[in-house]
């Protein structure tokens, strides 16, 4: 009661903030409509017409048109017929990912740490490539890795590769590729979680005679944990849905899940397939992020 | 004191623990409307038959007044404009008609799925004209999304069209179609780095080429050699025969000696060297050769594949007469053998061999533009497949080539 009494007299002072804190209230749901709009529009319709596609009847065409008889076993044809790329995929994108993970947590470490005023530029050039198209990037590989090209000629020179020895058309240009192409999504979630730790921290390891690798281990590593969690995210779940690396750096027994759920929309117009196959990527996707997100201890981050 | 402790702690443990049901409960329930919901909203997501019939889909025509034609066509399919007394400038002196001309077709699976649901619905596509390779303009055809062609309006087509292109099984009487360029799918390899090769069979097991071939990634440019290796004939075949060729490839897939399935990219690796003989298209091979003459082109021992990408008017096309107007232009022997001299494929147009004389006589004697008797004899097309077969034989076709 007496607190109540106390608080009355700004409130008579002022009559409107209850009014005004009311209409906010309201401006808040005003103000997420068009963003839910967006959602329903661009995510909620075409995740059921995904879902819809991936249970139509096998039987349809675009001359008959298409039904949805909750064709079940839509699922289990692609997952038999396909489960060789759909796994390949994940392989390679987790390979490509900890590659990704190596070299930019040295990059991203360098940067924050030890790059001074080269810092900026730094960044740039991480950035950089992406000023030129993915599709040239990954065209240019195709001229590094050449059969005729010296990085084949000086890996058969020193008999890492036989005569005939060829790094095009095998899985190691497609990983390679997959490293190349995702590294920056990697280094810069990494370079913002480690540029914010306070290097007194490590100082204070030191002082208490940690190792330096102690002190990595114990300090920087755990502090830079949502970079390292974020930026595998960012790296694994395109990575492992990319298609164009495996296209032209592989060969068909490179194949990776991505290109066959082209290949099945665009020319064989199977589309039940397709859906299937992409409703499977996406499931096994989600799945895994959440248990890793769990694993880690990261969950504010979704 | 003692009093009043235990009643806040009862009071929010009892409160969670209430709402904590509530919301579970709410979850649920929550849940379950969303799946019953979803159930309901499914179903609506099916789709019509795309068939049309031209004849409603027909748009009214405004060639009279609007002066224009609408075109689409492959990239590098026609002489450029800079070029003095190029074919589209001519075409627009003798008939003033502007000319749009885009080269937006990449590769018909991917033009058909930039025009599906407009010409699906019967809704105009902004064209009047589309090229496209036989078995697509087969499938647009009879699924009636293009409309027929006035016979008085192209003389030139009927009288001047080359006999091996006349008479194809879906479109007999040229109602529909008008080829615009020709070519040949054959057997290409680079003289420097391998022996010659003279059958696609060698390209599936001959051990020296193994990793260094690639083959083209339309299913019926490649099973019609597959075919014709494993001997049956592409234009009438079995199933069983049809198993025993993708068979026959599936092992050459899995055992590494097909390094890719390609479009136009098997130039660059050609040249390149990554590949030492492919599959490949006429016209493709002789623009390389001014650059590399180690490349050269075979007809293999199976012999060639003969195709055309042809010209047809899409429903709803508002300027059919003018579209008319470009294919009768285009028929006429001396406008197609400028065309011919520029893009090297093979001219479908009676009397352009002639009208070469006088514009290249370098390019009279290439039988690759002007393929004599002997050669054609010795071609062959894939044959019309109906819906279902086309789906159970691409599904086959993804099933080998997606590893």
């Amino acid at each position: 009661m007496t607190s109540t009494a106390g608080v009355a007299p700004p409130l008579e002072a002022a009559p409107l903030p209850p009014d005004t804190g009311r209409r906010r209230g309201r401006t808040g749901y005003l103000l997420l409509l068009p963003g839910l709009l967006w959602l329903v529009l661009f995510f909620v319709v075409p995740f059921y017409s995904l879902v819809a596609t991936s249970l139509y009847d096998p039987a349809g065409s675009d001359f008959r048109g298409y039904e949805m008889t909750w064709a079940v076993g839509n699922y289990v044809d692609a997952l038999g017929e396909y489960w060789r790329p759909l796994l390949r995929s994940l392989w390679y994108g987790a390979i490509a990912t900890l590659f990704c993970l190596v070299l930019g947590y040295v990059l991203a470490y360098a940067i924050a740490f030890k790059a001074g005023r080269w810092k900026n530029l730094m960044l740039v050039l991480v950035v950089a490539p992406f000023f030129t198209s993915f599709l040239v990037r990954t065209l240019s590989w195709k001229l590094i890795l050449a059969d005729d090209g010296w990085v084949v000629g000086t890996l058969q020179f020193l008999q890492v590769l036989g005569d005939d020895g060829r790094l095009l058309a095998t899985p190691v240009a497609v990983v390679a590729g997959l490293t190349y192409n995702f590294l920056p999504f990697m280094v810069l979630p990494l370079y913002a979680s480690l540029d914010k730790i306070d290097p007194r921290l490590v100082e204070a390891s030191s002082d208490l005679y940690a190792h330096p690798a102690v002190g990595f281990f114990k300090v920087t590593w755990p502090l830079s944990l949502p970079g390292v969690v974020s930026g595998t995210l960012l790296t694994f779940i395109p990575a492992s849905g990319d298609y164009i690396n495996a296209e032209l750096l592989g060969s068909p027994n490179q194949r990776m899940v991505g290109g066959v759920i082209q290949s099945l929309f665009t020319d064989a117009n199977d589309y039940p397939a397709a859906a299937a196959l992409s409703m499977v990527l996406m499931m096994l996707i989600v799945v895994m992020v959440l248990v890793y997100v769990r694993r880690a201890g990261t969950e504010d981050l979704l | 004191m003692t009093g009043t402790r235990p009643r806040p702690r009862t009071g929010p443990s009892a409160a969670r623990g209430g709402l904590a049901t509530r919301r579970t409960v709410l979850r649920g329930l929550g849940g379950l409307a969303v799946a019953g919901a979803s159930v309901g909203v499914l179903p609506l997501f099916g789709q019509n038959g795309a068939q049309q019939d031209p004849a409603e889909c027909a748009a009214p025509d405004r060639s009279g007044d609007d002066r224009l034609v609408v075109v689409s066509n492959w990239p590098g399919y026609i002489d450029p404009r800079r070029d003095e007394g190029n074919t589209r400038d001519l075409f627009e002196e003798r008939t003033g008609v502007t000319v749009r001309y885009t080269d937006d077709i990449n590769d018909n699976a991917e033009f058909y799925g930039k025009v599906r649901n407009q010409l699906g619905s019967c809704e105009p596509v902004g064209r009047d004209l589309m090229m496209l390779t036989d078995w697509m303009a087969a499938r647009m055809i009879s699924l009636g999304w293009t409309q027929p062609l006035d016979r008085k309006a192209v003389p030139n087509l009927h009288a001047n069209l080359i006999e091996p292109l006349r008479g194809v099984a879906w479109d007999p009487d040229l109602q529909f179609h008008a080829p615009w360029q020709t070519g040949l799918t054959g057997v290409a390899y680079n003289a420097a780095k391998t022996g010659e090769i003279g059958s696609f069979s060698e390209l599936l097991d001959n051990p020296d080429l193994a990793g260094r071939v690639t083959l083209l990634s339309e299913m019926r440019d490649t099973m019609a050699f597959a075919l014709k290796v494993v001997g049956a004939d592409p234009e009438d075949f079995t199933q069983d025969q049809w198993g025993d060729a993708i068979d026959r490839l599936r092992k050459a897939v899995s055992d590494g000696q097909v390094r890719a399935f390609t479009g136009n990219e098997y130039l660059q690796d050609l040249a390149a060297g990554n590949i030492v003989a492919c599959e490949a298209w006429s016209g493709d091979i002789i623009q390389l050769q001014f650059e590399n003459p180690d490349i050269k082109f075979v007809a293999p021992e199976e012999g060639l594949a003969l195709w055309s990408d042809n010209m047809l008017v899409p429903n709803g096309a508002e300027h059919q007469a003018n579209a008319e107007a470009w294919i009768d232009h285009f028929y006429d022997p001396a406008v197609a053998a400028r065309l011919a001299a520029w893009v090297n494929y093979i001219c479908p147009v009676e009397g352009a061999r002639e009208e070469m004389e006088k514009l290249d006589p370098s390019l009279v004697d290439n039988d690759l533009i002007f393929p004599d008797a002997e050669m054609l004899a010795q071609t062959f097309a894939f044959m019309p497949l109906d819906d279902r077969q086309a789906m159970a034989y691409e599904r086959d076709w993804s099933d080998v080539t997606g590893g």
